[in-house]
């Protein structure tokens, strides 16, 4: 008894070594102070030039011009805006620009995305062949040449407004943009928002309910018909007692342009179009090979079990499926995102067109506007890869459990 | 016996044939199982079959049945002048071909950008067959010697001096920035709180330029003295020669193992006095052709291989740095890699055509082509890094620390163990990404130069042409050249894929 184990050596001069320098010690230290000393003379260099060329430019650097008057317009904005708005007012106009062309053309990408994947994972030999000229000819094209393509050849060939084309006499397309039916809020809309917002949440407790009652005691209880009285049911007894929740207000041809309705412009037409189509493309791909990683196996297994083709798709391929698509698509939406900057080229008032582009030719603050165009990217980007990899290490935690 | 004949049954006909096997070969067999095998997917191959002949058919009659073929202006391309619904108007592309291959390169100089055009495809080609011998000295020469020819093919114009001249320009720069950073500092010390500190490491870094300039000071004097002979730059080219060979055949071992760099070393500096010779980069060399008047195919390509030529170095730096164990280079790779992979490329454009001016000394004006280049670059360069990472990754670990065992330095287990195979693997991932840089260098004609994309969307600006199917015309032109070259590079990546998992198949 008595004699413990020795404590190791508290060998500070190795750990401290090992921090400083890596694996390569004291000659890593050396390396590290040479390479900062040229990052410092770079810097030092930039810095310098810099301050120079600004003050032969006669450029006052800093945010100081965020408060100035922009004094131009911009032709979609989801947020009031004026030309007498200061420059700060434009960068919030730019990004919600940016955001609403980004969400809109995720919903549409998603879509067409795991439509054309389906298509090519068709028995159906005609169709997977379609499904794979799609996505061909869509990959093999820059996305720049195709957003021009449909703003310049496409819309630009769409008759005038008078020769509208019309569908269903409620959404018109023209050379203008499309214009559609503009939805107007009536009383009973915040009736019908809570009964739907009850519904839902009524019937995601239902839910939860019936899997701990399957999971903790076996039983399988038949929820849908409830869901189905909830979601559907409650909004239409309210949409009875209140009235409409909202009307449309239809587009009319009055002389040279419509009247009512709300037009779409031509750009976010094109861009959104342009945008989705090509992340399809990829989307596609993503959700084929996702789809192709689940083995064989599986569902012979879950066919094995007796669940029914539908069951075993939903309970057993799927989720393994997901587990390979999540991280590409979620990288295949920040690209959307990112590439929704191509929109200066064809002039929608995004972040990169309005502020990058006008606010930064009136002001020639070149350094300040693109540091903060580019950190609105880097921060999506960022934040987007940080939740990636809290999802990547939840996936890494049920696998090892 | 009659009992058991009785019994028995003898079957005195034949049976009747059973019906022929349903064909599963053939068109038939095919059209029975992959078309029509149930109600679902006979009304699917007829969706599929509306979808095609409503986009097939059509695109085919635009392109070649309704298509104009010869006109002189927009008048052949009207309808009511061609007497039938108008396609594509295929006399614009004729009329607008050298701007759309070359921008506005002066036509008599046009040789120049197809002598570079074949040069490059003779170079390139053999690269790209794998059965082919001798890659190290194509990938040599396509790498480095084929963009400098190309440079002075292109662009025109001669060199004063060699690389003497150049180190020492380069070199005293940097001296003189170091001396100016150490003065600020002096000069700073002075009304500083920590002045003495300043003061002393401002001294320091002082000391250390003017040493510096004691140090080059040999290599200045010869510029001086090669510069007030006016020779031209045949005495500077000599004397490169003789140093880089010499510096060689000691590096490589002396007398014993250095002859073989001596002989690569003075035939590399006999090609290059040819190329010089040939092209009389002495005496001025070609005319200058400004790069603003290039444009169209010439710029897309100049582009996509100066991105694919220097951002593969760039990737291979980051991405080893990346796995560096030494903090700062590690730090400073990760974040250089998740910077340019976090923003879009179009505000890197923007990055290096208004920023990168102000970043540089006043007197220094960076061409609009080049600062794209810049801009391309370093942007392709972190994803590269990337594909390279994974690449890395792939090697196993032993690989590497057998090379240790056999007493290898980092740099030859890098550069001769892990690197390679870390390449081979990850070459279907490199091909990629020139696809989408291929791709991207359409956004450039955002910075006002004119590529292809660029040029065709200054053509329709012409009002001798327009018609309602100019535009349709231009796209489906410019679309079948983007099509046929990033469909080329990706049937060439899978081919490559194939190959390095031969050993795989089954």
């Amino acid at each position: 008894m008595g004699v413990g184990a020795r404590k190791p050596p508290p060998q500070l001069a190795l750990k401290l070594r090992r921090a400083l320098g890596g694996r390569a010690g004291w000659n890593g230290v050396a390396v590290q102070l040479v390479f900062g000393a040229i990052l410092a003379w770079i810097a030092y260099e930039v810095i310098s030039n810099a301050r120079t060329n600004l003050e032969t430019q006669h450029i006052a650097a800093g945010f100081g011009f965020l408060q100035n008057s922009a004094s131009f317009d911009v032709n979609q904005t989801l947020i009031s805006y004026s030309g007498s708005d200061t420059y700060f007012r434009v960068f919030l106009v730019g990004i919600l620009n940016t955001l609403l062309v980004s969400v809109v053309g995720i919903v549409f990408a998603t879509v067409i995305g795991f439509g054309v994947a389906l298509c090519r994972l068709s028995p159906n030999w005609l169709v997977s062949r379609v499904g794979g000229l799609y996505v061909e000819a869509i990959r093999n094209l820059p996305l720049l040449f195709q957003i021009l393509f449909w703003y310049l050849a496409v819309l630009a060939a769409l008759p005038a407004p008078r020769q509208s084309l019309s569908i269903f006499s409620a959404i018109f397309l023209n050379n203008r943009g499309v214009i559609v039916p503009s939805p107007l809020a009536q009383p009973g809309l915040v009736a019908f928002l809570a009964a739907l917002a009850l519904g839902i949440v009524t019937s995601l407790a239902l839910r939860s309910y019936a899997r701990q009652m399957l999971f903790g005691q076996g039983r399988a209880i038949r929820i849908w018909p409830y869901v189905l009285t909830l979601l559907v049911g409650l909004p239409l007894v309210t949409m009875l007692a209140f009235g409409p929740p909202v009307t449309f207000e239809f587009p009319q041809l009055r002389g040279f342009n419509f009247a009512g309705g709300t037009r779409i412009i031509p750009e976010l037409v094109a861009l959104t179009v342009g945008l989705s189509t090509y992340t399809a493309a990829f989307i596609a791909e993503i959700v084929r090979a996702g789809i192709l990683s689940v083995h064989k196996g599986q569902m012979e297994a879950g066919s094995s079990l007796g669940l029914s083709r539908g069951a075993t798709l939903r309970l057993i391929v799927v989720p393994q499926a997901m587990r390979v698509i999540v991280p590409p698509l979620t990288n295949q939406y920040l690209n959307l995102t990112k590439n929704s900057s191509l929109a200066v080229a064809i002039g929608y008032p995004d972040l990169v067109s309005v502020f990058a582009g006008t606010a930064l030719s009136q002001t020639g603050q070149a350094i300040e506007i693109l540091v903060m165009t580019m950190g609105v990217y880097l921060l999506i980007s960022l934040a987007t890869s940080a939740i990636m990899s809290v999802y990547g290490w939840r996936i890494s935690r049920s696998l090892g459990a | 016996m009659s009992d058991l004949a009785a019994s028995s049954f003898v079957r005195r006909d034949l049976v009747a044939e059973r019906p022929a096997p349903v064909t599963t070969t053939g068109f038939l067999g095919f059209a029975r199982t992959r078309l029509l095998n149930s109600p679902t997917n006979i009304l699917l191959t007829i969706l599929g079959l509306l979808l095609v002949w409503y986009t097939v058919v059509p695109t085919i009659k635009f392109l070649l049945v309704d298509a104009v073929w010869s006109g002189k202006d927009r008048t052949a391309c009207l309808a009511e002048n061609a007497g039938h619904p108008v396609g594509a108007c295929w006399p614009f592309i004729q009329a607008k071909f050298t701007q759309l291959f070359y921008g506005f390169y002066p036509a008599a100089e046009l040789w120049r950008v197809n002598l570079t055009f074949a040069l490059g495809a003779v170079l390139l080609l053999p690269l790209l067959i794998p059965k082919l011998p001798s890659k190290g000295l194509n990938a040599g020469l396509f790498f480095f010697a084929f963009p400098a020819v190309a440079f002075f093919l292109l662009h025109g114009g001669g060199i004063t001096g060699f690389g003497v001249s150049w180190v020492a320009d380069l070199l005293q720069l940097f001296a003189d920035s170091i001396s100016g950073v150490g003065e600020v500092l002096v000069g700073l010390s002075k009304t500083s709180a920590v002045g003495p500190l300043l003061w002393a490491i401002g001294g320091i870094i002082a000391l250390v330029g003017t040493l510096l300039h004691w140090v080059i000071f040999p290599l200045t004097w010869l510029r001086d003295q090669m510069q007030a002979a006016g020779q031209g730059p045949w005495l500077d080219f000599l004397i490169t020669a003789v140093i880089v060979s010499v510096i060689l055949f000691v590096l490589g071992g002396g007398a014993r193992g250095g002859s073989r760099p001596l002989v690569g070393s003075l035939a590399t500096f006999a090609a290059m006095a040819a190329v010089i010779k040939l092209m009389g980069l002495d005496h001025g060399g070609l005319p200058i052709v400004d790069t603003r008047l290039w444009g169209g195919l010439l710029v897309t390509l100049v582009i996509a291989i100066t991105g694919i030529v220097a951002s593969l170095p760039i990737g291979i730096a980051l991405a080893l740095g990346r796995r560096s164990t030494i903090p700062l280079i590690r730090i400073f790779s990760i974040t250089y890699i998740e910077f340019w992979r976090g923003v879009p490329l179009i505000t890197v454009l923007f990055f290096a055509t208004y920023m990168l001016p102000l970043f540089l000394p006043g007197n220094f004006t960076v061409d609009g082509l080049v600062r794209a280049l810049i801009g391309v670059s370093l942007f392709t360069g972190a994803y590269q890094a990337e594909n390279l990472r994974g690449g890395l990754a792939a090697v196993p670990r032993g690989q590497g620390e057998a090379a240790s065992a056999l007493g290898l330095s980092w740099w030859k287990t890098t550069s001769l163990i892990v690197l390679p195979q870390a390449l081979r693997h990850v070459i279907p991932a490199i091909v990629n990404s020139f696809i989408s840089l291929f791709k991207d260098t359409s956004l450039v004609s955002i910075v006002a130069l004119f590529d292809l994309l660029g040029s065709l969307r200054a053509s329709f600006a012409d009002p001798v042409w327009t018609t309602p199917s100019t535009a349709f015309t231009g796209f489906a032109f410019t679309g079948i050249i983007y099509f046929t070259f990033c469909f080329g590079m990706s049937r060439y990546s899978l081919f490559v894929e194939r190959r390095l998992n031969a050993h795989r198949r089954n």
